[in-house]
């Protein structure tokens, strides 16, 4: 069954605390393309976890204030 | 949009043309009552076939010196798109060999052998593009 995936992500507000960091900057530092960025942020797209290692460590800071699970499984609709 | 998805439009919109001029270049012959043994579908595919990869060519860098990409690289996500897009393709592939296995099977002319095989190509390029295009547009699904 497709489904959305329930990862959110505080990146939008990491950019920002880092200098207004662009999201073609966070893009060339991760080896990814712009639009990937963008596709993360909105949560149309669920990184590797080791793009996601790649993009914490950007922010200097543990995976886990980067991206988010919810505690309870939604039922699959 | 990315480069990648650009290419995917690019692919999308010339399998379409190119099975469009295929299809008004041999259907008038099939209504018009030719027995299908002397229908001339062979240089019309072969045309349609290389016009395609021409256009295709073409296509891509008009697209690009309209609206140039920032970067030709793809990435991760790209290649994700791709192989699920090529997944969803290669199934309309296995249907029109078994399609046109069936059709040798039951001595159907070279006509239709050929034509079930040439449907299936196109049939797999839309699908595999109109899949990808979704997934650029909506997200790669988590399943």
């Amino acid at each position: 069954m497709v489904k959305p995936t329930q990862v959110t992500n505080d990146i939008r507000s990491l950019r920002f605390r880092h200098g207004e960091m662009t999201q073609a900057e966070l893009a060339e530092r991760i080896g990814v393309t712009r639009q990937t960025v963008i596709a993360i942020e909105q949560g149309r797209y669920s990184p590797s976890l080791e793009m996601a290692f790649q993009i914490a460590r950007v922010f200097g800071v543990p995976l886990d204030a980067v991206f988010q699970y919810p505690e309870t499984e939604e039922t699959a609709s | 949009m990315s480069y990648e998805e650009k290419g995917t439009w690019v692919f999308l919109v010339v399998s379409v043309a190119g099975y469009g001029v295929y299809l008004a270049l041999v259907l008038p012959q099939l209504l018009n009552g030719t027995p299908v043994g002397e229908i001339d579908y062979v240089p019309a595919v072969l045309w349609t076939i290389g016009g395609s990869i021409v256009g295709a060519i073409v296509l891509r860098i008009l697209v690009e010196i309209v609206v140039p990409s920032g970067s030709t690289r793809g990435d991760v996500r790209d290649k994700e798109i791709d192989r699920l897009g090529e997944r969803v393709g290669n199934a309309f592939l296995v249907i029109g060999a078994l399609g046109a296995l069936v059709l040798a099977m039951f001595e159907a002319g070279y006509f239709w052998i050929a034509n079930a095989i040439y449907l299936a190509f196109v049939l797999s390029a839309i699908l595999s593009s109109v899949t990808k295009v979704v997934v650029y547009r909506k997200g790669v699904p988590a399943w």
